[in-house]
């Protein structure tokens, strides 16, 4: 059940962004900062969380819970730290994906060439 | 006195410039296309074992001008100028060919319509008495495109339907003032014509109006109709623009639906090989002119042509910055007859 939950609400957050590609002439650039930045309003809100608890890894896999945990990292480091807590929370928080992101995104860069389209 | 100037925009040769030789070399891509049978060399890997796609693109420009110059029965030193150009910052597809070649070389920014207007300076030089062999030359790379225009191929984007395909490719033409034709015989250079559209997705509906404005003025000065050529084919104006050329053409009295074509249109089976709205870049009206065109003007299928490619003008810089896209299309008129 687990699985099923996690593949719709993952699915359609992305099918949200399907639409707004094709519907519009944002860029996928626009999107992914977009929605990073939709995942901070809904986590610092506390709208995200439910929804966490729900769907799992398919709401904190999209970029938007990317977003949500840089909220709650900042919410937290604001609460232990205080004011520097805010500015050091959300990427203390964030700290393994983007350390993974720049990791692998090397190694894939090392392993794999680019390759024409066809 | 310009006294080989007619009308507002149109030179008339007097002694017209002949094609002696062409050459076109295209990528896997186009090497499966409608006209495959039509181009010299089909590339199997489009980098060719060179490390990087700029690279390739250079390396095709420099074999696909030194086949032309072999072709002819030439060599380097028969040649008095080289002018080409291509899609890159600093055209450095066509200086870096120049670099191996050591033949006294004009770089041209012409982006897609760089064939023509190659065609049409090389063709002045000629009839001026300036030169008597030159070579036009242009090409283009899907792959460095895509990374100088849109993103690189890394990003992984997704393509707009009214998105073109980039032809990865060279074509050369050695003109002479010698020959037994095809020559050239009039040549009509385009003005600026921007309309407004930003959208660098949708590259046809911005040329489109340059084209119709070079048409239409071809067809003041010269006083043919579309009916004294067999083919009237634009350069890379793909399904989209095209259907804009007829459509404004039309409301200006002129019919072309008998005998008008996109260069960008014919290269590739849009439905087979998913190229969206058809084909685009340098390469498209070169591979296009120096392959299909060339031949069947040889064989006498084809007797007047009028060749007339298309650029947008713009860079992605100065297009993020709000700016709409400048269009350009040079005419040269191609005739298996000197007058």
């Amino acid at each position: 059940m687990d699985y099923i939950k996690a593949f719709v609400v993952g699915g359609l957050i992305c099918v949200i962004g399907q639409i707004i590609l094709d519907s519009t002439k944002l860029t996928p650039a626009h999107i992914l900062v977009s929605f990073l930045t939709a995942g901070v309003i809904l986590g610092g809100i506390g709208v995200y969380e439910p929804l966490v608890k729900f769907a799992g890894a398919g709401a904190t896999v999209p970029i938007v819970g990317f977003g949500y945990a840089l909220a709650k990292g900042a919410i937290e480091g604001a609460k232990t730290n205080g004011v520097l807590g805010a500015f050091t929370g959300g990427i203390t928080a964030t700290a393994g994906g983007i350390a993974a992101a720049v990791i692998f995104g090397y190694i894939m860069s090392l392993v794999f060439k680019p390759k024409t389209k066809s | 006195m310009a006294i080989k100037k007619i009308g507002a925009q149109t030179v008339k040769f007097q002694n017209p410039p002949s094609i002696i030789s062409t050459y076109t070399i295209v990528g896997p891509k186009e090497g499966e296309g409608p006209l495959k049978d039509y181009f010299d060399y089909i590339l199997e890997d489009d980098t060719w074992g060179q490390k990087s796609f700029e690279k390739a693109e250079a390396k095709i420009q420099e074999e696909t001008i030194k086949a032309a110059i072999t072709n002819g029965n030439l060599t380097n030193q028969d040649i008095d100028y080289l002018i080409s150009g291509d899609l890159l910052n600093q055209i450095v597809s066509s200086t870096y060919t120049a670099r191996q070649l050591s033949i006294p070389y004009f770089g041209l920014y012409g982006a897609c319509s760089t064939m023509t207007e190659s065609l049409s300076l090389g063709a002045m030089l000629i009839d001026g008495g300036f030169a008597d062999k030159v070579v036009c030359a242009t090409s283009s790379h899907f792959s460095s495109a895509e990374r100088q225009f849109r993103f690189p191929l890394e990003y992984g984007n997704q393509r707009n339907f009214s998105a073109q395909w980039t032809v990865t490719g060279a074509g050369a033409t050695i003109l002479s003032s010698t020959g037994n034709g095809p020559y050239i015989t009039y040549v009509t250079t385009g003005k600026i014509v921007d309309k407004g559209i930003k959208d660098a997705s949708n590259m046809g509906a911005a040329m489109a109006p340059a084209a119709v404005d070079t048409l239409i003025t071809h067809f003041k000065d010269t006083g043919f109709s579309p009916s004294d050529y067999d083919l009237i084919i634009t350069g890379d104006l793909g399904k989209v623009g095209k259907a804009i050329v007829l459509d404004l053409m039309k409301k200006e009295g002129y019919d072309l639906s008998n005998n008008y074509t996109d260069c960008g249109v014919e290269i590739y089976d849009t439905e087979k090989q998913d190229t969206h709205a058809g084909g685009s870049g340098c390469a498209c009206s070169a591979v296009v002119f120096n392959g299909y065109i060339y031949k069947e003007m040889k064989k006498g299928n084809l007797k007047r042509v009028l060749l007339i490619a298309t650029g947008a003008l713009h860079s992605t810089t100065i297009n993020q910055q709000g700016e709409s896209i400048p269009g350009i299309a040079h005419a040269v008129t191609i005739d298996i007859n000197k007058d």
